[in-house]
């Protein structure tokens, strides 16, 4: 019996179309927008001015505060504007506009493609590399990646997992990577472990990916500590809460972090951008992006410098297939639908989702059938019926009550309504509502 | 049945109402509550509509915040306007200060065939959500989504949706300037103005902030900021900041230079009768005689 986590989930049709397509580095665009808002945290300060020269690699926008990232140009050229751009929520944000030409790298990076295995920094030196190179999680949270690794006073970290799960259907980016680039992986893996001091580190794997993990267990075996866990394909198991219940059995406690239980979760890509940068002095300015859809005859993974506008994606794979009528970015359940698709790459874009008319219709909405299927599902254990109750009729003091803040976003209860009801939009609306209520009450 | 049951029930019924009568009213005077008979008073002339308005939860609210407070300036119920504050002095033998009457109005004009949808939202029908979750279906971020968390909120059914322009609509009568609306409005677009003699009033009806040429391609009617009413405005009322005009209420005259001048429409007039001069037969005359119906 495979592991996974016991409560909730829901296992959505698969589609991975671009499964085992190898990773195609996409032409180099001839501008990009580089938004200096791409982690969770503080937006980053520009460190250009207008007219500047910069090369790929480059550290054009400095992190603000502990909580932020830097930023670096992802190809060599001229800086041609600061100005807001629409990024892909529709709202126009800050971000550093180069006219490229050409891929000079900044000469500190090693390009050259050979394994590097020895790692003798010590672990604040390894976090500070990470931090310089700008690194968040690739998973599609990017939540600074130093940040988790600095672990608080008092706690003390016992293992490393690493997020190889890739839950989301159609999505194939980390898997593609993994089967490319695992002796990479590894290494990163065991700088990880390093910086957090840590002797066990477990690799979570669906086993959709058969291939992925005989692989992972074969190079797992050439290092101590490294264990390679199977898992049931269940989403979201690739939430770090669900993660650590399927792998260890251990539960965050509610308004936890993963740490509170001795563990710290990188996804498999960081793993790799941390092998690239403490290794290879690269800091984080390219990632794998999936672009795919049910019409698409031509599915890909590329390799994306970020800032590449999703358009030059598009037209990569043969452009907008006729019958699209929604195009996601992100995975199909976390992602969110763009409402133009002039908006640029970022740390965060995980795939590109182009869905038919038919797949993107949303059921008429009805009244609740008190059926439970979304207690049921609730990965967290909340009542998401009674969230989204709660929120409508604005009675936010009861909903924090409910664990509000509690809910990961992964929108299993909305997936398995048979009302069509929209409980995710509804619980986002209370998080933010109760959010501002808590800064309030503080301030 | 025996008789001298029913007397012992009667009895023992009567004996037991009036112990605990006693009781009560031992109790009631032991803990009661002493409040100042002025609250109900000036509560009884409070419109009740316990809308909060005036920032205090409710009419009783208020009320007490009346009683307490030394003077009346910081305090006023926008629904029941300068008469009620002035039956709110009068019971608590204070002065009252009379303020302009307000009322609420969208800035906003940007109908469908003036703004185009450019994407299409599927989710829950709240303002709230989906300007959480994207600028908006048109190529404006700024404008009215039109999905009507005004409406919701109002106690007053003074807002609606107008069909075909999909904006809201404020009702002269009913509108109490309560407030409530603009707290609801993800996009800020409600604005509170003088009512105006005779409900007449001039704004710039849009909040695009956007430069000119990128606010024009997205709607017709939103303000390029071209600065041309800043020219014509005799008293100083207009100011342009963000790339947006705004026209100070406390000093407009009214004189509806400005909406003549205005290239696009983004100035609106209402309720103001049709133009005597010849020359503006074209689209102001329609539009006025449209906010007249």
């Amino acid at each position: 019996m495979l592991k996974t986590f016991p409560k909730g989930g829901v296992h959505p049709h698969e589609n991975k179309f671009s499964a085992h397509r190898k990773i195609e580095v996409l032409p180099l665009p001839k501008q990009v927008i580089i938004p200096v808002s791409q982690q969770i945290g503080a937006p980053s300060t520009p460190v250009v001015a207008v007219k500047d020269v910069v090369k790929t690699g480059q550290l054009i926008a400095k992190s603000e505060g502990f909580v932020s990232a830097n930023i670096h140009s992802p190809l060599s050229g001229t800086v041609t504007k600061i100005d807001f751009f629409t990024d892909s929520s529709g709202y126009k944000r800050k971000a550093i506009v180069i006219d490229v030409e050409g891929d000079v790298w900044e000469d500190s990076i090693v390009r050259d493609s050979s394994l590097v295995k020895e790692c003798s920094l010590s672990p604040e030196e390894i976090i500070k590399k990470i931090s310089d190179a700008g690194i968040v999680g690739l998973g599609g949270a990017t939540f600074p990646s130093h940040v988790k690794l600095s672990i608080p006073k008092g706690k003390t970290a016992e293992f490393l997992l690493i997020n190889a799960v890739e839950c989301e259907p159609y999505l194939t980016s980390d898997h593609q990577l993994m089967l490319e680039k695992a002796d990479e992986i590894m290494v990163g893996i065991s700088i990880l472990m390093k910086a957090l001091n840590v002797s066990k580190a477990y690799i979570g794997i669906e086993n959709n990916k058969p291939d992925a993990i005989e692989l992972f267990g074969k190079k797992a075996a050439e290092y101590k500590g490294v264990e390679v866990n199977a898992l049931r394909v269940q989403y979201p198991q690739g939430g770090e809460k669900q993660l650590i219940k399927a792998v260890l059995n251990r539960e965050v406690p509610s308004g936890g972090l993963p740490i509170d239980v001795g563990c710290v979760v990188h996804n498999v890509g960081t793993a790799f951008a941390v092998y690239e940068a403490v290794q290879k002095n690269k800091p984080l300015f390219e990632r794998v992006v999936t672009v795919t859809g049910k019409s698409l005859n031509n599915t890909a993974n590329f390799m994306v410098r970020v800032g590449t506008p999703v358009t030059s994606l598009i037209e990569a794979v043969g452009g907008l297939p006729e019958d699209t009528a929604k195009v996601v970015n992100g995975g199909p359940m976390m992602g969110k639908a763009l409402n133009t698709t002039d908006v640029p790459v970022t740390k965060g874009t995980s795939g590109i989702l182009m869905f038919s008319e038919k797949e993107s219709d949303r059921k008429p909405v009805e009244n609740c059938l008190r059926c439970s299927k979304c207690v049921y599902v609730c990965p967290m254990g909340l009542a998401p019926y009674l969230q989204m109750a709660l929120s409508e009729r604005a009675m936010w003091e009861t909903l924090e009550n409910q664990h509000v803040l509690d809910c990961i976003e992964c929108g299993s209860c909305s997936y398995t309504c048979p009302s069509g009801r929209p409980l995710l939009d509804y619980i986002r609306l209370g998080k933010q509502t109760v959010n501002k209520l808590i800064r309030a009450r503080k301030a | 049945m025996d008789i001298n049951t029913i007397i012992i029930t009667v009895v023992t019924l009567v004996a037991l109402g009036l112990v605990l009568a006693v009781v009560l009213f031992i109790v009631a005077q032991k803990f009661k509550v002493i409040e100042d008979p002025r609250i109900d008073d000036v509560e009884a002339v409070l419109p009740g509509a316990n809308c909060g308005g005036c920032g205090l939860p409710g009419c009783r609210g208020f009320a007490e915040a009346c009683v307490k407070a030394e003077n009346l300036d910081n305090l006023f119920c926008p629904v029941g306007g300068n008469d009620c504050m002035a039956s709110v002095a009068k019971a608590l033998g204070q002065e009252a200060v009379a303020k302009e009457p307000m009322i609420a109005v969208i800035r906003c004009s940007g109908s469908p065939d003036k703004r185009p949808n450019t994407s299409q939202y599927d989710s829950a029908p709240t303002c709230a959500i989906s300007s959480m979750v994207f600028s908006g279906e048109t190529g404006c971020a700024n404008g009215c989504l039109g999905l009507g968390d005004c409406v919701t909120v109002c106690k007053f059914d003074a807002i609606y949706i107008d069909p075909v322009s999909k904006l809201p609509v404020v009702s002269n009568e009913k509108c109490t300037a309560c407030g409530a609306c603009i707290k609801a409005c993800p996009k800020a677009i409600i604005e509170l103005r003088y009512k105006g003699k005779k409900d007449r009033r001039i704004f710039v009806s849009c909040i695009n902030v956007e430069k000119g040429g990128i606010a024009k391609k997205s709607c017709q009617v939103a303000c390029t900021a071209c600065t041309k009413c800043l020219k014509v405005c005799e008293y100083d009322a207009i100011r342009i900041e963000n790339n947006l005009a705004y026209i100070d209420y406390t000093k407009c005259k009214l004189c509806r230079k400005c909406v003549t001048e205005c290239a696009t429409n983004a100035i609106h007039e209402l309720n103001f009768p049709p133009r005597k001069v010849k020359d503006t037969s074209g689209e102001t005359a329609v539009k006025n005689e449209e906010n007249n119906a």
